[in-house]
């Protein structure tokens, strides 16, 4: 089933260190297309750390190999200080993911594409209302959204359910499985959640005392 | 009414104004979601000290302000923004260079009216050459955001997200930074170093709580701040009292608004 061709990310004895404290030894793993793949462990065993490695290390040597450009990888983070009276509507927020033109303003074409991936997003009722108004749940679809709307190939979501309630965790995951069947993208979910690794998840990178193991979850069980 | 704009001097302050309210537009309303109002207080205070640097030298004071700002502008934006936005740090920078200021002023050795000519503008005194000045600049720095508008609104309106997901994050912030330090310088000569940092965050400010676009705030914030100068101007020439004063008490009054509208429109 995982042959070369759909081989997206290969990352090969890759250590992972912050501030000369090692926290991940040889680290190798693949991502294959279509895939949501949950990285899993304690807090501070380095999850976000790996993430923050694999971008910065991204097809610059031979620890981080992809056949994908770094314009074509979203990484949406943990955390983005929206006060409660940001300005910008959802429609313009999602409209700042569009980076491939200098156009100061969005073409037809790209209005139209803002409008897809809200509807993919469920985000129809609430295009004009302003981010800073949106509840918690509803500003991580925004988030997913824009990252969605440059039309990557690969994403990584950092803890993006982590502080949401259960109806929204599960809302925003049945979103990010349609956008894999949709897209064809390939998802990389840094998460605490076991529901939603067993529920959701292909593959569980599981990370423990420095070292990171990958396994399919159906077969787990 | 025509009677005040028969007086050559009052024509260019009108002028001088539109333009300037189109910089505050352009520029507020991204100093406003960049969070970067304290710095460009700093600036104004850079500036001054700029100026009087200028006058010391015997030069045109215009050349000091963007001696000081721009430079100041391109260390703080590769430094990092971190370290600008401590409290600690922005009112060290304040304090050195208002301190510098004042001794460039008593060296140079000129009457305290210039310092207050400084600080505070001279809206009414404004020459067919400051006007010039103030079209080119317009112009340029309308032409240098378009080229960087799309990266600089990613950088602005979202930072985190731009950080992981755009390319030349610090380019543009230092573009936008030296943007800035030449609106600052410009414009503080004609309506003073205190009350351009006025007119680039309040309308900018009171823009956000009633529309929800870049274009539209940027509209927006041009329209308080032409109505700011343009009223401050009249009331000025009619009462004879400082045209500062009546654009600072109109612009806290329509933020004042803004914030009772918002507070109205979310119950």
């Amino acid at each position: 089933m995982s042959t070369e061709s759909n081989l997206i990310l290969s990352v090969r004895d890759l250590d992972v260190s912050v501030k000369n404290r090692k926290l991940i030894n040889d680290l190798s793993f693949d991502i294959f297309a279509k895939t949501l793949t949950c990285v899993t462990g304690e807090n501070g065993v380095g999850k976000t750390t790996l993430i923050k490695t694999i971008l910065k290390q991204f097809n610059k040597n031979e620890h981080v190999q992809s056949k994908i450009k770094r314009s074509d990888m979203q990484y949406i983070p943990q955390l983005r200080n929206i006060d409660d009276d940001y300005p910008l509507t959802v429609f313009d927020f999602i409209g700042l993911g569009l980076q491939h033109s200098i156009l100061p303003w969005l073409s037809k074409k790209e209005k139209q594409s803002v409008q897809k991936v809200i509807e993919m997003t469920k985000l129809q009722d609430l295009a004009n209302t302003p981010l800073g108004s949106c509840s918690g749940g509803e500003q991580q679809r925004v988030y997913l959204a824009q990252a969605l709307v440059s039309q990557p190939k690969l994403l990584i979501l950092d803890e993006s359910t982590a502080s949401l309630d259960k109806e929204a965790k599960f809302m925003l995951l049945d979103v990010v499985k349609s956008v894999i069947a949709e897209t064809g993208a390939s998802v990389l979910f840094i998460t605490h959640d076991p529901v939603l690794v067993q529920q959701y998840g292909d593959y569980d990178l599981n990370i423990a005392n420095q070292a990171g193991t990958i396994k399919p979850v159906k077969e787990a069980q | 009414m025509l009677e005040m704009l028969s007086y050559p001097f009052m024509q260019y302050a009108f002028v001088a104004s539109f333009f300037i309210s189109i910089l505050c537009g352009l520029m507020g309303v991204f100093v406003v979601a960049r969070k970067t109002a304290f710095f460009t207080h700093t600036l104004s205070e850079i500036s001054f000290s700029g100026a009087s640097f200028g006058v010391f030298l015997g030069t045109n004071p215009i050349l000091g302000m963007l001696l000081f700002t721009v430079l100041s502008s391109l260390m703080i934006g590769t430094v990092g923004s971190r370290v600008s936005r401590r409290e600690s740090s922005i009112s060290v920078f304040s304090v050195f260079f208002i301190g510098l200021g004042i001794l460039f002023l008593s060296l140079a050795d000129t009457q305290s009216s210039y310092a207050t000519n400084i600080l505070f503008g001279s809206i009414v005194g404004i020459s067919y050459s400051n006007v010039q000045t103030l079209v080119g600049l317009s112009i340029a720095i309308i032409v240098i955001t378009t080229l960087i508008y799309r990266k600089l609104k990613y950088n602005s309106f979202d930072n985190v997200g731009a950080s992981f997901n755009s390319r030349a994050n610090t380019l543009v912030s230092v573009i936008f930074l030296i943007l800035l330090a030449c609106t600052v310088s410009v414009t503080a000569q004609i309506v003073g170093s205190l009350l351009i940092f006025a007119l680039l965050t309040i309308p900018a400010s009171s823009a956000r709580y009633f529309v929800h676009s870049i274009w539209s705030m940027t509209i927006l914030t041009f329209v308080f701040s032409l109505i700011g100068t343009w009223f401050g101007l009249y009331l000025s020439f009619v009462t004879n009292l400082p045209v500062s004063f009546f654009i600072a008490t109109i612009e806290t009054i329509i933020y004042i608004i803004a914030v009772i509208y918002d507070k109205v429109t979310r119950i």
